[in-house]
Parts: structure tokens; sequence; C-alpha cells
């Protein structure tokens, strides 16, 4: 009875507008979104698999240890824990599979970087950009990461390519976030200091602000590498390759096993990725 | 000759908030800044405030806290907004200027020195002594080279390379007045530069500033809540209230002649021994020439004054000496005409510019008053009563003598 006031109006058609929507953009961009599948695909590919499956991976697990032991200031803790965790993913077979997500983790925080840092830093610097912007970082962030999916695939069809959009659209947000806050967070009298010397707008971002604000930046980047890898086994459903596909296909099969490997090789890189970008930050501050 | 003024500030006006225009009314309706506050919610920080600089001068800005002090200095390089009202650095008006010509005003003429030292962290101390020219694009070599000189001159030639975390509070603040030379620039503006020290090093950063002002010219506009820093810096010292400049002048006009109660409140905890010299205290001297008196002149003129002794002195005023009563009447009875026959030489004498306080040392053992000499010339006399008087801040101070 009482339900019939809320039927005062018939369904809206939110689903068909969403969906209007995207084909308007599917078929308008489609100039820009076909190359794009077309060149960045066969990037990601050459870059999969002619730079980083050629290096041997004898030589890739060192160099990493040594980028390890270097940036966590000549201790060999991480250095060691990169080498046994490595080879361990080497010795499972699964070596391929991480050469494909590290392409595809590497290059979606290096757009969400390339995007998000200078979004931040206009919402640093206006107020209504920062207005603008603040509630579409939140809703990118509330939605379920599974929905990004969608347009992607819409956009680009399946592969590598839309899990790295998907990857950026949920990876972006910290980054902007904290180089917003960092600039934000650059004490009053240093940029006081800098106008009073007559710095113009970009030599007191470039020489004031992004130095002072560099260690909040580089916290956020961290997040948003690990974002970037936390979504790989949610990229591998719309057809990207690596260690993601293999978590999916083996829940799909009911594989324990294999699933707890695949997942054993992810968190050895989330573990070497997070210690190296997070020391990164404390070494030069 | 009078030099152009470098700083000249006409009818400086800030109101922080929102209803500027009301609150300019209001301004000049003579209402004060509280009950601006009251009726309108924006604040006066600066209220018609005019003064001009000359080339080389120490200007002290002093004020209580809230008065204005950082506003006014912010709103000559105009770090905030002026709301009305103009300022001309070497007759170039700021406040109508483009922000090229700003910035280009900011880099050569007017360099800042902050209360927090605001050192860029990031930065070694060299390449913050050299951050001004840095920004003007001066090759590396060149800029450090200055940077260099001015850390020398502010002795912190030994410390390029450190961080300023690494260095203690004077030693950063150096850095902060290095940076401030390096560009050199002809006025600088100074924000409590010395009020986060302890006192000690407070004091000597002082005496290093004078003595880089007296070697450099620099215009330098001070500011601080410290009547005693005002007092040793300031050639001259404006105080403010309530955003409002009180009164302007000199150290000794705002000792002796306080414009008002506030100024007055101010300046009472002040060591007057410290700023109060012979000139001030100083009374005409009774005299007798040598070249034309004799010791029957001397007798009567004491008579007269009714004084013990009297200062003998040439047509062109050196002093000679003095003679006493006792002596003279003894020499008149003997008919002695020669006054030189009694003439005593050993008299106290002190400089014009002498301290109170070194004054009071000798006037204690003396007998005789004290004689005040300019380059040998008798000035005037001072008697240990005016002493005390001047100390316990009482008595009348003579200003047409300063
Ligand atoms: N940004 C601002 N917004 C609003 N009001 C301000 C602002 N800056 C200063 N004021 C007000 O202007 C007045 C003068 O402040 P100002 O900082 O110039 O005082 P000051 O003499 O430098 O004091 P202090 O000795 O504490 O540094 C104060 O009433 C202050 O509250
Ligand atoms: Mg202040």
């Amino acid at each position: 009875m009482l339900n019939t006031i809320l039927d005062f109006a018939p369904k809206i058609p939110l689903a068909e507008w969403v969906d209007w929507l995207t084909g308007v953009i599917t078929d308008g961009f489609a100039f820009l979104f076909d190359p794009i599948k077309e060149h960045f695909g066969n990037f990601m590919e050459f870059f999969a698999e002619d730079v980083l499956m050629a290096i041997p991976p004898v030589i890739f697990i060192l160099a990493i240890a040594l980028i390890a032991f270097f940036v966590t200031g000549k201790k060999f803790g991480l250095a060691a824990f990169s080498i046994v965790g490595l080879w361990l993913v080497y010795n499972q077979g699964h070596w391929e599979n991480l050469m494909n997500t590290v392409t595809l983790v590497l290059l979606a925080s290096l757009i969400s970087i390339i995007i998000g840092v200078p979004i931040g830093i206009l919402m640093s610097k206006s107020k209504t950009a920062n207005a603008i912007i603040t509630p579409i970082l939140d809703f990118m962030q509330t939605m379920p990461a599974f929905v990004y999916l969608i347009p992607a695939v819409a956009f680009f069809g399946i592969g590598m390519v839309p899990g790295v959009f998907a990857s950026v659209i949920f990876a972006t947000p910290p980054t902007v976030r904290f180089t917003n806050l960092g600039i934000r967070q650059v004490s009053k009298d240093l940029v006081e200091a800098s106008d009073a010397f007559g710095t113009t707008g970009s030599q007191k971002l470039f020489k004031v602000e992004l130095p002072m604000a560099k260690s909040t930046i580089m916290a956020g980047i961290n997040q948003t590498v690990m974002l970037a890898l936390s979504m790989v086994v949610i990229a591998s459903m719309i057809g990207a390759k690596g260690l993601g596909r293999e978590v999916l296909s083996s829940l799909q099969r009911a594989d324990a096993g294999t699933g707890f490997v695949a997942g054993i090789a992810i968190v050895i890189l989330a573990i070497i990725i997070d210690r190296i970008t997070q020391n990164l930050n404390r070494d030069k501050d | 000759m009078k030099l152009l003024p470098i700083i000249e500030v006409k009818d400086l006006t800030k109101v922080f908030g929102k209803n500027k225009k009301q609150a300019l009314n209001l301004l000049n309706e003579g209402k004060s800044k509280e009950e601006i506050l009251k009726e309108t919610g924006s604040t006066v920080g600066v209220n018609r405030a005019s003064f001009s600089v000359e080339e080389g001068e120490v200007f002290v800005i002093m004020g209580l806290s809230g008065s204005g002090k950082s506003t006014l200095i912010r709103l000559i390089n105009r770090l905030i907004e002026p709301t009305s009202g103009s300022i001309l650095i070497d007759g170039q008006d700021l406040s109508k200027m483009d922000k090229n010509s700003l910035r280009e005003v900011r880099r050569k003429k007017l360099s800042m020195v902050f209360q927090q030292f605001a050192l860029f962290p990031h930065r070694t101390i060299l390449e913050n002594a050299a951050f001004g020219l840095e920004i003007q694009k001066v090759s590396k070599e060149e800029r450090e080279k200055k940077a260099k000189e001015a850390l020398e001159l502010v002795g912190l030639g030994g410390y390029l390379h450190q961080k300023p975390s690494q260095l203690s509070g004077g030693m950063q603040q150096r850095v902060g007045l290095a940076r401030a030379l390096a560009n050199d620039p002809k006025v600088l503006l100074m924000d409590e530069a010395f009020s986060a020290l302890d006192p000690l090093i407070r004091k000597e950063m002082q005496d290093e500033l004078l003595d880089l002002q007296s070697s450099m010219q620099k215009t330098i506009l001070f500011i601080t809540h410290d009547l005693d820093e005002a007092l040793r810096l300031g050639d001259r010292i404006a105080l403010m209230k309530d955003g409002s400049i009180v009164q302007i002048g000199t150290p000794e006009e705002i000792l002796m002649n306080p414009a008002n109660d506030y100024v007055e409140r101010f300046v009472e905890d002040v060591d007057r021994s410290k700023v109060l010299t012979a000139s001030h205290i100083m009374k005409r001297p009774e005299t007798i020439n040598i070249d034309k008196h004799g010791p029957r002149v001397a007798l009567e003129r004491m008579g007269e004054e009714g004084i013990s002794s009297i200062l003998v002195i040439d047509s062109k005023r050196n002093l000679k000496g003095y003679v006493t009563a006792e002596d003279a009447l003894e020499a008149r009875k003997n008919n002695v005409k020669d006054i030189h026959a009694i003439l005593q030489t050993d008299i106290p004498k002190v400089d014009i510019d002498t301290a109170l306080h070194d004054i009071f040392s000798i006037i204690y053992d003396s007998k005789v008053p004290v004689a005040v000499v300019e380059e040998g010339k008798l000035k005037g006399i001072i008697i240990r009563g005016s002493v005390i008087a001047a100390l316990a801040g009482e008595g009348e101070v003579n200003m047409e003598n300063a």
C-alpha cells in the first residue's frame, strides 16, 4: 500500500543513459582509442617480451637486489629478500607472468603519476579546481574497481591496454591527493620568502614547493603503485596477461595450489616494490 | 641638499576581511579599530600610515603584538596587497605596478629577513644564500661567488655545504641575512629578525648589523617589539598602535617627549642612563673670559649667581680652567690683577656625547661641576643634582641641545 507512494515515477533509465554515454564516447573517440589500443598495446607487448623478458633472469634478480641494497642505505635485508623471493617465482615457472605483471604495474603507475602530479599541483593552486576535483576523486575511489572494467572494455576491447586504463583510474587518486596536500603543507614562511625574493610562479613551484613536498608526494606515489598492483587480478578478467590471470584461472578451476603460488608471487612483488619506493623517499630526505 | 627618500609611504591602509569600503569610510570618520571590527567584522591591519625613509637610514618600526608591524612591512614589498594608499620605492609606486615590475623591484631593491629565518631546508647554506641570484638566472659561478662573499661578511665562510638544520639559531639568521645581502639590495626589510634569538646572540647580531650598515650604507627597515633594540639600532623610530603610527622621531625625541600615554608607557621601563647623554642634562655655564676679566669680575659673577666657582674660557670659548671664590677673594686682597695666578686647570671634562651612565661615576668623585666640551670648546656644565634628577626620570631635559 504505502509503497505506491514511492512508485510515483517510472524507473529512471540511469543505466540506459550510461550505456548511451559510453556508446557515444566509444564511437566519438574511436579515432583516439583505436590507435592507442594498437600502438600502446604493441608497445606493452614489446616492453614485456623484448625488453624485460630479454634480460636474463639472473641479471634481472641481481639488478633488483643491487637497487634494493643501495636504496635501503646499504643494508642487506631487502636485497636478500629480493634474491630469494624472485628466485622462488622463477623456480615456480612464473617468470614470464611476473614480467607481464611488472609491465602492467609499471606502466599504469607511470601514467598515473604523469597525470596525477600535475592535477595535484593544479588543485593546490586553484580553489575552484580543488572544489571540483575532490568529489571526483572520492567517487573514483569508492566505486568498486570492477566497474572500471566495463568502459575499459568498451573503449579498448580486451587485453593489456584496458587493464592499464582501469588500473590508472583506480590508482591515480592517491598521487593527486598527496601532491595537493604536500604543496599546501609547505610552510607559509617559505612560500613568503620565495615570493619576497621575486620568484615567478614556476620558480616557486620547482625550487621551493615541489622539493619541500617531495616526501609527501612520494608517499602518494607509493600508494598509487600498490593500488596498481592490487588491480592485476581484476585486470586479468579482461584479458591482461600475468600473475593475475593465474590466480583467476585457478579460482575458476578451484585449484588451490596454483592459486596460492601465483598469489605468493604477487605478494613478493608487492613487498619489493613497496619497500623500494618507500626508501626512495626516506633516503633523499 | 636633501636626498630623495628611498621609501615613501603615503596613507597606506590595509583592511583584512570583507567590508573593505565600509571599513575605509569608518576609518576616515575617525572610528577606532575596535569599533570597526564590531560594525563590519573587518580587521584594520594598518591605518593610514605615512612616513618616509632616507637612503642609508635605519628606520625602526616598533609596537606591541598585533599593532600591525608585520602587516606594514609586508605592504612595503606587497606580500600583502594594500587596501588603499601608496608605496613609493625610489619614486616608483609599487601599489600600481604590474606583476613583472613588482618582481623586478623585489629582486633588485628589496630583500627581506624573517623572524623564523625561513631558510630552505633542502638547500645547503651556500645554495640558500645564492637563492635570490639563482632566480635572477645569474650564472652558477657568479652567484656562488657573491653568495660566498655575503656569507663571509656575516662570518659563515666555513659552513657553505651544511644544511640549515645543522646550524644554531644565530647562525641560521646570519644565513638569512647573507641571503638578503647577496642580492645587493638597496633596502633590507627585517621583520623581528632577531626576536627568536637568545639575548646574548641577539645583542651580538645587533652590533654586527650596525657594523654592516655603516660599511655598506644599506637602508634598513627594522621591526621589533623591543624598545631597547629599537633604541640601539634606529636612526629614527616609528611607534605603532592599533595599526596607526602614533609617533615618529629619533630615539631621543621618543624618549624625551613621548607623544602620548601609549608611547610614554612604552618608554617608562627603559634604562635612561644608557640613552641620555651629557647634551641632555647640561646647563648654560657661567664663565669669565681669561683675556678680559680679572679676579674682581670673577668674584662679582659668582656673587650674582650664588656659586662658589666659575669656569674660565678664552674669546673662542676654549675651556681654560676654573677659579674658586676663595682664591679670587685672596687675589683681590693681594691686589693680583692677572687671573692666571689663581687659575686651576684640573677640571673634570666630558665630551658632549658621553652617556649619563659614565658621567655619573665622574661627577660622583668631583668637588666641582663637570664641564661639557665639544672639540675643546665649552658647551655646558653639569651639576650633580641634574644627573640624579635625570636618572630618576624627572627634571627637565633640554631638547634644543640634542
Ligand atoms: N591574514 C590576516 N587576516 C586577518 N587579519 C590579520 C591577518 N594578518 C594580520 N591580521 C590582523 O592584523 C593586525 C595586525 O597584525 P600584525 O601581524 O601585523 O601585527 P604585529 O604587530 O606584527 O604583531 P606581532 O608582534 O605579534 O608579530 C592584527 O589584529 C591581526 O589579527
Ligand atoms: Mg609580526
